[in-house]
This record gives structure tokens, C-alpha cells and sequence, in this order.
């Protein structure tokens, strides 16, 4: 059942590689940085998973002790969630840059910005 | 016809890369050592039912430190690009927003609001935290725009609220160098019965904290993009 | 019955991600990506993750896609 996430997530990150490498329009490339973000972090998460094992929050059910023995690993979970909100503050940042130079040329094709190129 | 040959062939070399990767991946039976010291210590040393939590808030906290820093950063960066020289007057005629959002809004705001704040309160013992809870109080902030889209935000009173927040952080965490073991360490306050609200030390606290700043820089991160932040000179 | 709904999601995902990559209009392209995140959010609740799942049916699916049609309806206004 790992096997099928792990190919989605590889799936997901070659589609993004894609858009943002043979497209033209600034906002189809952004597009394609959130899909390359989404796939990787189901990646991560997929790593961490062991078999039979369940959700890493100590209720009643899991109890307190031997706990190692019945829970999914934690620490790829916190890596991810710090990973989302940076995801989120690169997206918008990318954004802002867009609207910023749309408004200085009025187009959004990126083939129209060649001021420094050598 | 070159450059999309040359992205195939590098789409393919990638996907080749990556079968080869996962053509021996077993299921793995046994937690990794440092997943197991996590989990056979985690509750006694932290006192926290969540581990995700004790993870982000106490045994990396030094990462949300800086995660939290990089999010100050695009706040201000986005504010910084986006700012208005003048008033200019809106030329387009404004249409009147529809009755089904006016009344929606009168009743979600202040129940979403609610969520929000009890998601982040309750972070160390349930699935939640302090970005979550932000994430959700930044939601209600946008519904209060759209139903009224000449809300005069007060500028001044969000970006109290997360200079405030920011410094608080930071202060409990130099108490927990001068009080306790280390830097956010969160034995400066007792860690009390396993499962209770007030339980696991300063935990709650950082992480009320950590959730009011997201919030109102994501908030802050909207109204800019919407574009009625004003000048104050 | 985890192993159909996981085959599910992941063809879905996939077909949305593919759409929103070569479909000509921008709207239904930002809508396709919040389908995306919303499906992971589900596969991350069939990997035992509840945190992560709330975080990113919050944030991906939610304030991203706000955030998209903002800068969306700006640039149309200016046009």
C-alpha cells in the first residue's frame, strides 16, 4: 500500500518538474512549483510509515508504556508541517513578484523579460 | 523541437533515478533509534500526549525558531512591494455584495474564530497546534473581507499583535536558558498531571503564541495582495 | 478497503495534476491544484498523520488557492 503513495508522490513531482520547465505563462510556472511542493512532502510522510502502526498521539488506546512498538514515526510528520506554512510563504512571495512585473511590462510571458540576459 | 527533447530526456533520466530508488524499498518493521527514544521518553521528559507537538515545540524548537523568522520575512517583503503611493479613487463602480455572503458572514465569523483559538490551545493533547490554529483564523479574516470589501483594517493593531507575540517567544525561550536546561526548554513552568490542559510546562504558552503570530501575518499577507492597506505618513 | 480508496485517490491526483498543467485557461488551473492538495490531505489521514492533514487542508487547499485568484483578479482589472 506504501508502494502506490510513494509512486504518486514521484508522479506528482515529475509533473511540476514539467510545467515549470517547457511553459510560458509566469502563473502556469507557480502552478508547477505548488504541485513539485505537494508531491514531495507525500514523499516524506510516506517514508516515515511502518506497518500496522498508528497515529503518534498518546490516548487512551495507545497507552504510555511500550509505545515504541505501536506508533508511526514522528519525526518526518514535524518536518513536514514546518515544510507546508514555508511552501505557503514562497507561493505568495512568487505571486507578488508576478503582479510586480506584469506591471512594469504588461505581459505575462516570461520570454518577454530578457533585459539581463547577457 | 530541441528544448522539449531536451525535457523529455531529462523527465526520463529523473523517473529512472527515482525506479531504481524504490525498487528495494522493504516496509520497515521497527522504529529508527531516534524515533524510539522519542517515543519511550517522550512522555516522561516532556509530559505532553501529542508527540508531534513535544517534537516541533521542545526537542526541535530552534527550527520553529527560524521557521517562524522566515515568515516575518515574507510578510514584510509582500507589504513592502505592494504599497500604494496615493489614494488613488476606484475608478470601477462597486458592486453590492450578494445577501447570501453578508449573512454567512455575520454568522461564521465569529464561530470560525472560535475553532481557531481552541485548535491552538488545545495543541498538546489533541491533533492540532499553533499553525494550524492560525491557518484557520487567517480563513475567518478573509471571509470578514469579502463580505465587506471597504474594511478599514487598523494597521496598527496587527502588527502589535504579532511584534508581541514574536518577543514573547523569544523571552520564554531565554527563561528557559536562565531557569531550565536550555534554550525553549519547557521545564521553566511545572509539568503537572499528564493529560490536563495546564500540563506539559510552558508548552501551551509558546505555542498560543507561535499561533497568534502565524495568524496575523497571514492576515496581514491578504490584505496586502487585496490592496486596501493605506499609507500612514 | 484502504487499498481502494488509496488506488482512487492516487488516479484522481494524477489526473487533476495533469489537467492543471495543460489546460489553456489559468482559473481552472488553480482549481485543479486545490483538488490536488485536497486528495493528499486525505492520503496523509490513511498514513496515520492527523496533524499533517489538518495543516495542509488548511493552507493548501484553502488560503493557496485564495491567494491565486487575488492576484488573478488583479491582473484582469489592470487589463
Amino acid at each position: 500500500m506504501e508502494i502506490i503513495a510513494l509512486i504518486t508522490g514521484f508522479a506528482l513531482i515529475l509533473v511540476g518538474l514539467y510545467g515549470i520547465l517547457s511553459k510560458r505563462n509566469i502563473i502556469k510556472i507557480i502552478v508547477g512549483f505548488s504541485l513539485f511542493d505537494t508531491g514531495l512532502h507525500v514523499l516524506i510522510v510516506t517514508v516515515g510509515y511502518i506497518k500496522g502502526g498508528t497515529a503518534p498521539i498518546l490516548d487512551s488506546v495507545v497507552g504510555t508504556t511500550d509505545v515504541a512498538s505501536k506508533i508511526v514515526d514522528p519525526v518526518p510528520q514535524a518536518l513536514v508541517l514546518t515544510a507546508i506554512v514555508i511552501g505557503l510563504g514562497v507561493t505568495s512571495l512568487m505571486l507578488a513578484y508576478a503582479l510586480k512585473m506584469y506591471q512594469a511590462k504588461k505581459s505575462l510571458d516570461i520570454s518577454d523579460f530578457k533585459d539581463m540576459k547577457w | 523541437m530541441i528544448r522539449n527533447f531536451f525535457i523529455i530526456a531529462i523527465l526520463a533520466g529523473l523517473a529512472a533515478v527515482f525506479v531504481s530508488l524504490f525498487w528495494n524499498f522493504g516496509d520497515s518493521e521497527v522504529l529508527t533509534p531516534l524515533a524510539t527514544h522519542y517515543a519511550t521518553n517522550g512522555a516522561a521528559e516532556v509530559g505532553a500526549p501529542n508527540l508531534v507537538t513535544s517534537i516541533v515545540v521542545t526537542y526541535r524548537g530552534f527550527d520553529t525558531l527560524g521557521e517562524v523568522t522566515i515568515l516575518f520575512l515574507v510578510a514584510s517583503i509582500v507589504s513592502f512591494f505592494l504599497k500604494r503611493e496615493k489614494l488613488q479613487p476606484e475608478t470601477t463602480p462597486k458592486r453590492e455584495t450578494s445577501e447570501i455572503i453578508l449573512t454567512a458572514a455575520k454568522l461564521l465569523v465569529p464561530i470560525v474564530m472560535v475553532l481557531g483559538i481552541y485548535v491552538f490551545i488545545n495543541g498538546h493533547l489533541t491533533p492540532g497546534g499553533g499553525f494550524q490554529g492560525g491557518a484557520i483564523i487567517a480563513t475567518a479574516f478573509v471571509l470578514l473581507l469579502m463580505a465587506n470589501p471597504d474594511f478599514k483594517i487598523n494597521h496598527k493593531i496587527i502588527a502589535t499583535v504579532e511584534s508581541v507575540s514574536g518577543i514573547a517567544f523569544v523571552l520564554i525561550g531565554v527563561f528557559g536558558i536562565l531557569l531550565a536546561g536550555g534554550f525553549l526548554d519547557n521545564k521553566v513552568l511545572p509539568l503537572g498531571t499528564f493529560g490536563k490542559i495546564f500540563s506539559a510546562g510552558a508548552i501551551p504558552l509558546i505555542y498560543s503564541f507561535v499561533g497568534l503570530k502565524v495568524g496575523s501575518e497571514l492576515s496581514n499577507i491578504l490584505s496586502n495582495l487585496q490592496g486596501i492597506q493605506k499609507e500612514e505618513m | 478497503m484502504n487499498l481502494i480508496i488509496i488506488i482512487v485517490l492516487s488516479l484522481v491526483m494524477i489526473v487533476m495534476a495533469v489537467t492543471a498543467i495543460i489546460h489553456k485557461k489559468l482559473a481552472v488551473a488553480v482549481i485543479a491544484t486545490g483538488v490536488v492538495s485536497l486528495m493528499a490531505s486525505v492520503m496523509y489521514l490513511l498514513m496515520a498523520a492527523p496533524d499533517v492533514a489538518m495543516t495542509e487542508a488548511a493552507i493548501g487547499s484553502g488560503l493557496s488557492t485564495i491567494i491565486f485568484f487575488y492576484v488573478l483578479n488583479k491582473i484582469r482589472k489592470a487589463k
